[in-house]
């Protein structure tokens, strides 16, 4: 009878959207091996990581697409299914950005001057600890459906999006020092390098604004 | 008498076909989650089924039969034609079986309770006269197929609440599992004991009085509490499978709490469906042998064993197939979300059956599932397959009576 109790449940959206936000971090993460690699000059060992960056991007774009073809209007939630899609295309937002600026480094071989390479590489591994913190937290979706959506679950992850925020706040502090040492060094460069350096710094930054925006997202779905 | 031999030859076989599908089909629905969420293997969840579809049938089945048989058509009219009842009862069967067999080729969501009760109104409707339907009857049991779902959805929000109140939403939820699901067994026993003994037991001959009823079922159920405690105590919590919240381990707890809804649902299935096969049959042989519809003759209760046996057949031979499919597909249903749609579906079908009000089994535990997802329990529900069910609840009757008033006027005038 195509029994009616199997149909009744849609398919849902919650490992899918787990399972999208690791590959999001994974491709982020990839960006420590890059930077260290695109300091010293190690262009060869950078395109590995580079290649890696845009399979994960790619593989994320991929899992986004399903996930949305099978979160038809139908389908009643406890949560609005606008918020979910929301969700997941932000937390792709931030594989999106990591692929932007590994290209920007890797298509010009950008020379990143000494003097600020170890601020800079201290700084993209903030970010990734941002996409870090928010994988963390959109992993706790499933337990967040089981308990309703009340109670100590979200307290925990009220918790974990607190410190989401204090890690984006120390990203931002971090971005503006960058520039200034940035700024001090700058007229010894190359011009068009330097524009090009601010802009790496600039999408960099986005990583750890798009992980604080999933945490948002989140917190939109605990208001519910 | 020769066609005597036949008619009930016949309408055993009809009946006995019905039953073997009525099991085979909505055992899935008892005995899936159990399944899925290991608190039984399948050949303990089929033994499990066998038992306490059995005891259902049997034991609780009577009343709703007894409807099926006599409480749709007014047999006043027949008395000089009995075999138009003969006639009429086995084209309803046979309608039945055709729809519920069309329905299932295109995947809706049909219930044989509909398809039985739509049929037998409307060979008796057309096929006689539109007084030889006991209408107020039939209103009755119409009403109850709205009411049903949604009391069970009521109920199942109710107790998936609680669940979530008590236990989900708590800093220690295992903690509170092993204090709260003891006292849910003990409600689960208590309540459908206390039904059927109060209600359900009239056709076995017994008599329990009111104080007794409520001793009897407090008894039991502390049993079953206490075997359901000491089951308990044995989970130990995996730190592997687990987050910070142990809601896997929670899970196991419920399912211990799942047998205990699973049998009770098992039983109510039983004591509402067997009605659907065997209350044409325990028509066509009381009018076949005694050649007289009489109102007044009691029902054998060898035919509600018929009854059982056939639905204990089909989910021992068809049964496992469907709920290995369907437990693969209701993952979402863990024992905590499972248990409060199946006592409440079960509460309600056992109120039901005690009432001698045949309902769809099967749309009351869909009404149960929805009312824990409104709960917000459920992560994703299908509202088309909803929208189906309404529109099949419309399609049914006309469909189950159009084919019984078919094959009615074949039989009237090929059989002897």
């Amino acid at each position: 009878m195509g029994n009616v109790l199997a149909n009744i449940f849609g398919s849902s959206p919650v490992m899918p959207l787990e399972k999208h936000v690791g590959i999001a971090y994974k491709c982020v993460s990839e960006l420590e091996g890059f930077f260290a690699a695109a300091v010293k000059g190690d262009w060869d060992k950078a395109s590995e990581y580079r290649d890696r960056i845009i399979q994960l991007e790619h593989d994320a774009d991929d899992l986004k697409k399903k996930i949305r073809l099978r979160l038809p209007k139908s389908l009643f939630m406890p949560v609005p299914r606008e918020d979910l899609l929301e969700l997941l295309l932000v937390q792709d937002k931030m594989a999106n950005r990591a692929k932007d600026v590994s290209g920007i480094v890797f298509g010009r071989k950008m020379a990143i001057p000494p003097a600020i390479a170890d601020e800079f590489v201290d700084f993209v591994g903030r970010n990734i600890d941002a996409a870090k913190q928010a994988r963390k937290s959109v992993r706790e979706l499933d337990e967040l459906f089981t308990s309703g959506f009340r109670g100590a679950e979200v307290t925990l992850v009220e918790s974990l999006l607190e410190e989401l925020d204090q890690i984006e706040t120390e990203t931002d502090d971090r971005q503006a020092a960058l520039r200034a040492s940035l700024f001090k060094v700058e007229k010894d460069l190359d011009p068009v390098n330097v524009m090009f350096l601010y802009k790496a710094i600039e999408l960099t930054g986005e990583i750890a604004d798009m992980a604080e925006r999933v945490g948002r997202r989140l917190e939109l779905l605990l208001s519910h | 008498m020769e066609a005597e031999l036949i008619y009930i030859g016949l309408a055993a076989a009809f009946g006995i076909f019905m039953a073997w599908g009525i099991g085979a089909n909505d055992v899935a629905n008892a005995m899936a989650t159990s399944v899925g969420s290991k608190a039984l293997t399948i050949k303990q969840a089929i033994l499990v089924a066998a038992v306490f579809e059995f005891l259902g049938a049997v034991l609780a089945g009577g009343a709703v039969t007894s409807t099926i048989r006599k409480g749709i058509v007014d047999s006043e009219l027949l008395v000089g034609s009995p075999e138009l009842l003969i006639y009429g009862m086995l084209a309803s069967l046979l309608a039945a079986a055709t729809w519920l067999l069309i329905a299932s080729r295109n995947g809706w969501p049909v219930s044989t309770t509909h398809s039985i009760v739509g049929a037998i109104v409307g060979f008796a409707a057309v096929g006689i006269g539109i007084d030889a339907v006991q209408w107020g009857q039939v209103g009755t049991i119409v009403m109850s197929w709205i009411v049903s779902p949604l009391l069970a959805g009521f109920i199942a929000y109710l107790i998936y609440r609680s669940v979530q109140w008590l236990i989900l939403s708590q800093d220690d939820p295992l903690a509170q599992a092993k204090r709260f699901v003891p006292v849910y067994i003990f409600l689960a026993a208590f309540t459908i004991t206390l039904v059927t003994l109060l209600k359900g037991l009239s056709h076995v001959g017994l008599d329990i009085s009111l104080a007794a009823s409520y001793l009897l079922a407090t008894g039991i159920a502390f049993i079953i509490a206490v075997v359901g405690m000491v089951a308990i105590q044995r989970i130990k919590p995996d730190p592997k499978a687990e987050k910070k919240q142990h809601f896997y381990t929670v899970e196991r707890v419920f399912a211990v709490l799942m047998i205990v809804t699973a049998c009770s649902m098992a039983f109510a299935h039983g004591s509402n469906d067997v009605a659907n096969a065997i209350g044409p049959l325990a028509a066509v042989i009381s009018v076949a042998q005694t050649g007289v519809v009489g109102a007044k003759s009691a029902l054998p209760i060898w035919v509600l064993v018929i009854g059982g046996g056939g639905i204990v057949t089909g989910l021992a031979t068809y049964g496992l197939h469907v709920i290995s499919t369907v437990g693969k597909k209701i993952t979402q249903l863990t024992p905590s979300r499972g248990f409060a749609a199946e006592l409440a579906a079960a509460t309600t079908i056992v109120i039901a059956s005690g009432t001698g009000i045949p309902i769809s089994t099967t749309h009351t535990l869909v009404g149960a599932v929805l009312g824990v997802g409104l709960a917000r329990g459920i992560e994703a529900i299908d509202l088309r397959v909803v929208g189906r069910i309404f529109v099949s609840w419309v399609v049914t009757i006309p469909a189950g009576a159009f084919l019984a008033i078919v094959f009615f006027f074949i039989f009237e005038n090929v059989l002897p």
